[in-house]
């Protein structure tokens, strides 16, 4: 449609229009604007907890703990998930985007509301953490700014869904939409069951905290809350995952080994993903076993079934890749000689390992619904979902952004050489971060504390030496963790302001060139992903029996 | 690639590699164990929760508490009443901003219907150090048959933020030898 302003991508030969372009842009940079501020607060979370440096007195520790779930949780990730929309529907597809102007509003809807929220909190009257767990009550506009968020981000989908009803019409590109764009499809289906979900229960929720409605239950309110709180964890799978396989693609030219597997594998998330409300109701009165049960494991566990899969397709791919390049020397020349220095390569990598290993098994275990008797609001949840929403989510769309920055910003990075360091310094902060607050859950600490100690109690309980030492560990972490992400924030911000432009040059680190043959059953050889696979499987099944022992252990429940 | 439509028009025709298909079904049959698993341990396990709940108000919950603190108080802790109630009767903890009341004394090896309900807001029972985690609502009764198997000083902390005392909120139940 050259009637509409747009440029030729000098690396793809994509025709990029002005108006997706400027979309994401304006998205993505918010996205970091709010990372900043929820990653600062994370920071001071973490120095609280650390309790040698119990940094903030408790109102104030409560108040940021409320701000860093809200701008980090939900903020930026979606911020960032629109532009991801955007990204894998007019730019993939070559096509313009559907109704700009109603994507602007969109963006402004957002904008306002999460600005609404977070003056919510920092006013003080709504340190309600960001489940804001009823009859517990917040501002009203705490709940009025989360509602137009909500709406705003509903119009991104539908502007996303019109323009793939678009680019089909106008025929820009043949047959079925690229595996991201499917990816980013399962995202928006899911979206809008969680919007729908926030939809049910916040409008109330404002309506109760305006005082036109007398009570809501606590139990409903749970159920219900969570078909959005958790479900939006699972637009962030589908994100992140398609994530991978994009980056996979751009920087090693890799193709999915098999598009009807990858696809089924995100088939899964839409058909089970939604039933995890269950997840946070293990151990709540009133709610039945078979109900738990059913459930809790996405029917059968088939949503796990389908990140399993992810789990062995897109390591599959790259190394079906890198092998086609030539490294084919042993189980795993393929992945030592992989470009480990470029920040959306090894970003993309730690990701993928640290979502299954740790958030991945830690997540299943915690919600077998026996085992979550022994973590239920402990520290290890926390622990599990820093796991899966940092080191999953965040630390792949901060390797995405390492692509945008060139493809979309049009901009040389600033500062190469620390952002080649940059993905490790934050990955194995967050790898720490994780696995010590998963400690310390398993050995009781509860999470969302201000204080452990028991200073100000009238009756005291003393945790172990080591849960201290834990929360020490984890504050070490955090600190790496933020020295990172403050790191990340710079480097994107600085290219994208004075970074140099790339005008019609190729673009180094990028392999627009497809490295494997499509799919071949007869051809793949993937020996390295297999042992990567098998470890992750043995880890898998001896953690899940060890918590089965440990649940074993205390005292007999009926 | 992943960022192009696939070459092949009828991709849905292709065959899936070996190795996918034996990872998809060791997958899929480890989740079809794991959903057994919890089923098993409801038959066989020992740690399960009853499903045993009701409604009720604060009040009455309250009334229950305080008639049992009245019949079964042994002696006083830092202004908590401390209960003996005897093996296999009914117990009552109420969870209110910022204490768990009252201090409860059980004897090792003997069972308990433990009722868990809230006066206010949301609060969270977790039992330390062995580690059991509810959750406790206002205007549900919660009930828990407990059978405490060592002898001991327990704590039991509030584990779901309840506001600017929640760290505060800090319980015991003792378990002696019989």
């Amino acid at each position: 449609m050259s009637t509409f302003k747009h440029r030729v991508c000098p690396a793809t030969g994509l025709r990029i229009h002005n108006s997706a372009e400027n979309l994401i842009k304006a998205n993505a940079v918010t996205a970091i604007v709010f990372l900043a501020v929820g990653g600062f607060f994370g920071l001071m979370v973490a120095l609280t907890r650390w309790p040698a440096v119990h940094l903030l007195p408790a109102d104030w520790f409560y108040l940021v703990l409320t701000g860093h779930g809200l701008d980090v949780l939900l903020v930026w990730i979606i911020f960032f998930e629109i532009a991801v929309l955007y990204f894998a529907s007019a730019i993939l597809l070559n096509s313009r985007l559907a109704a700009p102007r109603w994507a602007w509003a969109g963006f402004a809807l957002m904008l306002v509301g999460a600005i609404m929220t977070n003056v919510a909190v920092l006013q003080g009257n709504s340190s309600v953490m960001f489940t804001s767990y009823v009859p517990m009550q917040a501002a009203p506009h705490f709940y009025l700014g989360l509602i137009l968020f909500a709406v705003g981000a509903l119009i991104g989908c539908f502007v996303f869904f019109g323009t793939l009803v678009i680019a089909k019409e106008e025929k820009t590109y043949q047959g079925s939409v690229p595996l991201v764009t499917f990816g980013a499809i399962t995202a928006a289906i899911i979206a809008v069951f969680t919007i729908a979900s926030g939809a049910i229960i916040l409008v109330p929720t404002f309506l109760w905290s305006v005082g036109w409605i007398g009570s809501i239950d606590t139990l409903m309110y749970k159920t219900i809350w969570w078909a959005m709180g958790h479900s939006s964890q699972q637009i962030n799978v589908s994100a992140h995952v398609a994530i991978w396989y994009l980056i996979a693609a751009v920087v090693l030219g890799a193709k999915p080994l098999s598009e009807k597997v990858s696809r089924m594998a995100f088939l899964m998330y839409i058909l089970f993903l939604q039933l995890a409300s269950a997840h946070h109701l293990l151990v709540e009165p009133g709610i039945s076993s078979e109900w738990k049960i059913f459930n809790t494991s996405y029917a059968l566990y088939l949503a796990v079934l389908g990140s399993m899969l992810h789990g062995m397709t897109v390591p599959g791919s790259i190394e079906a890749a890198q092998r086609a390049r030539g490294y084919t020397n042993g189980l795993f020349e393929w992945l030592r000689k992989a470009p480990w220095g470029n920040p959306a390569f090894s970003g993309m990598f730690m990701s993928l390992v640290m979502f299954g290993f740790l958030g991945g098994i830690s997540g299943v275990v915690m919600g077998t619904e026996q085992i979550n008797i022994i973590m239920h609001n402990t520290i290890y949840v926390p622990g599990h979902f820093h796991a899966t929403v940092v080191a999953g989510t965040t630390l792949a769309f901060m390797a995405g952004t390492y692509l945008l920055v060139p493809l979309i910003f049009q901009r040389e990075l600033i500062m190469k050489g620390l952002a080649r360091w940059q993905p490790y310094l934050f990955g194995l902060g967050v790898m720490g971060i994780s696995v010590f607050m998963m400690g310390a859950g398993t050995l009781g600490v509860p999470r969302r504390v201000w204080d452990i100690t028991g200073a100000d109690a009238a009756l005291k309980y003393d945790y172990s030496g080591a849960a201290y030492l834990m929360m020490g560990l984890n504050g070490i972490s955090a600190i790496m963790a933020a020295l990172g992400g403050f790191l990340f924030i710079a480097i994107i911000v600085g290219s994208v302001l004075f970074g140099k432009r790339t005008g019609d040059k190729p673009l180094e680190g990028l392999t627009m060139t497809t490295a494997t043959k499509y799919g071949s059953a007869e051809s793949i050889r993937i020996p390295g992903t297999v042992v990567l696979v098998a470890v992750f499987f043995t880890s898998f099944v001896l953690y899940y029996f060890v918590n089965w022992k440990y649940l074993a252990e205390v005292w007999p429940l009926r | 690639m992943a960022i192009h439509p696939p070459p092949q028009r009828i991709w849905w025709n292709e065959p899936i590699a070996r190795t996918e298909i034996v990872w998809i079904v060791v997958a899929f049959l480890w989740g079809l164990l794991m959903f057994s698993a919890m089923i098993y341990w409801h038959m066989e396990g020992e740690q399960n929760l009853s499903n045993e709940s009701y409604r009720i108000t604060p009040e009455l919950f309250a009334e229950k508490a305080n008639a049992m603190v009245e019949k079964y108080q042994v002696r006083e802790e830092a202004g908590f009443p401390v209960v003996r109630p005897p093996p296999g009767s009914d117990v009552y903890m109420i969870a209110r901003l910022w204490q768990w009341w009252p201090i409860i004394e059980f004897e090792k090896d003997q069972t308990y219907r433990l009722h868990l309900s809230s006066m206010d807001w949301q609060h969270g029972f977790s039992l330390q150090p062995v580690n059991i985690n509810l959750q406790v609502h206002p205007n549900y009764d919660m009930v828990v048959t407990m059978t405490p198997n060592k002898a001991g000083e327990y704590g039991v902390v509030c584990n779901e933020f309840c506001g600017i005392g929640h760290h505060n909120m800090i319980g015991k139940i003792y378990v002696t030898e019989n």
